[in-house]
């Protein structure tokens, strides 16, 4: 047993940090790791220089631009790209339909839409959540009718994350009312220009806007945008979600949330010292490290254990690296509130979304700190709420 | 031990509960943060009328002599409503200063609702240790001038006297040396600066260069009168957040109860059942501390109501981050938009755990006095 990576692990490292701090723009990575908003443009900037090194999506198949790398390796590039402050690319694109066209999509399919998804030529959102379907997913109501060549859809999404700027959507709908939930339900593509499609921008309370409801009045969409077998598409969603294994963790994320933390409590002053010397301070940044540490080996045990694992399976494990990461990274956003006390309380300027103009006041880097700690309320609640892991872990590996 | 309001308590919440209800639901809370100031000049008419804004002022400067309970009954159920005008600034921080400071007059336009103060204190650099001052008061001719900036300053917009702490002598962490003045915002040299706050309230960052102001005259030390109407304001606060902490846990406790998931409300889960029950706790050892804070708040051995304030704090800052992010958790996604009501109260919860000092400076205040019990 070895804890250290192996020579050419390190060098695969080495490689991708250079790559990383010397090719994406530091503006950029600057943002994110002070938690600012991106623009679409340099989200997509970004994956574009990431793509044309050939790592927008390393872990598709090889056909489509994978690389074939290990476990270990696409450890490795995520701790790397999170700890920069790269922004990741598009997970709607190439953790999510790029895989399920690339294993059950039509080989024109996969022609026309896989090197546009990782180019991020083509934005795409997530269409699955409705007003009374979320973690009750298989409840989903939005339904999909064929009509001579085209599905014609009626229903509503909602939570669709940044479906402002999408070219497409990847929706499941209700294909069969009459079997059993999960029985009747396929995967369909969507042009968002399509004529019906409506999309309402919803408000988070840190005051931005990353999340919509998306309204489906008699869309007409051609028969080929459907993927795979019809009815399927419950076991596609299974596959899509199964794919996001040990990225969720997010161990880097929080690593450069927590080196930020540190230099921010040297600037600021508690009872006249540095913020960085207050023993409770330092503690509580500790425990915070241990657990974080710990959870960085549980991945490792976990990718060491993906080696053996069918690809698209779920591993029970990764609920694990989801309810501890989302954790992890809440704990950052409170420590970092710490740190800046009451100056986090006045709105900043600009933030985008929130519509005002007028100039801020304070620190400047403590303007994200409150809406970060609101806005990441979210990351226990989505992808598989924290409750719904617990669950998971209960029957699979628990056997209850 | 008696736990029980008496004739006019009863009379006085039930009438602030009333005007609540019936007045500052969500949506025209909604109103009243979209008005110019960011609150409403209507409203403070109305609690003028009501009395509320001379409740904590002696008679003899045209109060009507309430104490801690008094003003605790006010504040929670103005936490109920997420109250956005200036009760805390005006009222309870520069209202009492003034009192305190023998200014009856200016106490009375106050009470009247007439004038509004605020109260500036904080720096840059300085906590909210009240003895931790930078800004420097000098003499010249027979008046005091201040240079400085004061930070998050609660209704430092909207205030038409600012209650400003500065330094006449000694170094920044100081406990000697310290004033109270009293400046106009129109003085020579003040520039002042107001926005919103992520919990839809105002403040202002205020800056003053060899702006001409007035010592208050306190009856003892300043910095004494300082640390006790500073404990009473945060007896009050901490009511204020026993309101908001309850309207969480019951908006919680009713969506677990429609919300359909599986079949069935999510409130069948029994899982779900006792994370409520967690938050029902909390909420109930938060509204004994707010209790505890709001009889000892006119302690006047010092060092004991000091630590008894700071307690409060502590367990009101821990029950209001639990309930706060259990709350939008047990909703889950409709609790992350601004238009559903339990993120504005998640919000302001977290402001209050950030006013006057978090839970953790609190503790480490318990911790170095005597044992509270
Ligand atoms: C910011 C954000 C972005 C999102 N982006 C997208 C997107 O792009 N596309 C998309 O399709 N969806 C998206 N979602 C939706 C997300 O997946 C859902 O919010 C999530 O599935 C939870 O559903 P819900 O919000 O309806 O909560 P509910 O399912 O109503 O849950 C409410 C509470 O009940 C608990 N609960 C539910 N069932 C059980 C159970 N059986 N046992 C124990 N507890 C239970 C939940 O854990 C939660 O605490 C997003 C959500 C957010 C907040």
């Amino acid at each position: 047993m070895d804890l250290r990576f192996t020579d050419e692990e390190i060098a695969f490292r080495d490689e991708a940090r250079q790559f990383f701090r010397e090719e994406v723009p530091e503006a950029i990575r600057r943002k994110v790791l002070e938690g600012r908003h991106l623009s679409k443009d340099e989200i997509v900037h970004s994956q574009r220089i990431l793509n044309a090194r050939g790592w927008a999506v390393p872990h598709w198949p090889r056909a489509w631009g994978g690389q074939d790398w290990t476990p270990v390796q696409i450890y490795l590039f995520q701790d790397e790209m999170q700890q920069a402050g790269v922004p990741p690319p598009l997970p709607f694109n190439v953790s999510m339909v790029g895989p399920v066209i690339a294993e059950f999509g039509s080989d024109a399919q996969k022609l026309r839409f896989l090197p546009r998804a990782a180019n991020l030529d083509d934005w795409w959102c997530q269409g699955f959540s409705e007003p009374g379907a979320g973690s009750d997913l298989a409840s989903l109501r939005t339904k999909a009718v064929l009509d001579g060549d085209h599905w014609v859809i009626d229903g509503q999404k909602t939570w669709t994350t940044l479906a402002q700027h999408a070219d497409w959507i990847f929706l499941l709908c209700r294909t069969d009312p009459a079997a059993k939930k999960q029985e009747g339900i396929s995967f369909i593509l969507a042009d968002m220009r399509t004529p019906g499609i409506k999309v309402r921008p919803i408000q988070t309370i840190d005051g931005g806007h990353e999340v919509n409801e998306v309204f489906f009045d008699r869309v007409r969409v051609p028969r080929e945008n459907l993927v795979g077998d019809v009815n399927r598409g419950w076991d596609y969603a299974k596959f899509l979600l199964g794919n996001e294994r040990t990225g969720i963790a997010r161990v880097g994320t929080s690593k450069a949330r927590l080196k930020r933390i540190r230099d921010l409590a040297k600037l600021e002053l508690r009872a006249g010292r540095p913020l960085i010397e207050d023993r409770r301070f330092r503690e509580k940044l500790a425990a915070v490290e241990i657990e974080l540490k710990a959870l960085e080996i549980t991945q490792l045990r976990v990718v060491a254990d993906e080696r053996g694992h069918a690809r698209g399976k779920p591993n029970p494990a990764s609920s694990i690296l989801k309810i501890k990461g989302s954790q992890l990274q809440q704990a950052t956003t409170e420590l970092l509130l710490d740190v800046v006390g009451p100056h986090a309380l006045p709105l900043a300027a600009q933030d985008e979304g929130n519509g005002r103009n007028e100039p801020g006041i304070g620190p400047e880097h403590a303007a994200t700190a409150a809406p970060t700690y609101f806005n990441w309320r979210k990351i226990s609640i989505y992808g598989g709420s924290n409750e719904i892991q617990h669950n998971i872990i209960a029957k699979a590996i628990l056997g209850f | 031990m008696d736990f029980d309001l008496n004739d006019d308590q009863r009379l006085l919440r039930d009438s602030v509960d009333r005007l609540i209800a019936d007045r500052y639901d969500f949506e025209a809370r909604r109103r009243f943060t979209a008005e110019p100031e960011g609150w409403s000049r209507a409203n403070w008419v109305r609690f003028a009328e009501q009395g509320w804004l001379g409740l904590p002022f002696t008679e003899a400067s045209g109060g009507f002599g309430g104490g801690a309970i008094e003003i605790a009954l006010v504040m929670e159920a103005f936490g109920r409503g997420l109250v956005v005008e200036p009760y805390l600034a005006s009222i309870l921080l520069a209202g009492r200063l003034l009192e305190e400071a023998g200014e009856a007059a200016l106490v009375r336009r106050i009470a009247e609702g007439e004038l509004l103060g605020a109260f500036a204190h904080l720096e840059r650099h300085s906590g909210w240790d009240l003895e931790d001052v930078a800004t420097k008061a000098r003499p010249r001719g027979d008046t005091w001038h201040l240079t400085g900036t004061k930070c998050v300053v609660l209704h430092g917009d909207c205030a038409d006297v600012l209650l400003v702490t500065a330094r006449t002598a000694g170094a920044q962490r100081d406990r000697d040396g310290i004033g109270v003045f009293l400046i106009t915002p129109d003085a020579p040299g003040l520039t002042r600066h107001g926005v919103p706050t992520q919990d839809a309230q105002r403040v202002a960052e205020i800056t003053m260069s060899d702006t001409p102001a007035r010592q208050l005259a306190f009856a003892g030390d300043a910095l004494a009168t300082l640390e006790r109407v500073r404990d009473q304001a945060i007896a009050a606060l901490c009511a204020e957040a026993v309101g908001v902490m309850e309207q969480m846990h019951a908006t919680t406790v009713d969506y677990l109860k429609t919300r359909h998931q599986f079949g069935r409300a999510i409130g069948e889960f029994q899982v779900l059942q006792h994370r409520a029950v967690d938050m029902y706790v909390a909420l109930e050892q938060a509204r004994s501390m707010a209790l505890f804070a709001t009889l000892m708040a006119a302690e006047a051995d010092s060092p004991r109501r000091r630590a008894a304030i700071s307690a409060a704090k502590v367990q009101i800052g821990r029950s209001g981050r639990l309930i706060g992010q259990e709350a939008i958790q047990l909703h889950g996604g409709i609790a992350m938009t601004i238009e559903y009501k339990v993120g504005h109260y998640f919000k302001r919860m977290t402001a209050i755990e950030e006013m006057f000092g978090n839970a953790d400076t609190h503790l480490e205040q318990v911790a170095t006095a005597e044992s509270i019990l």
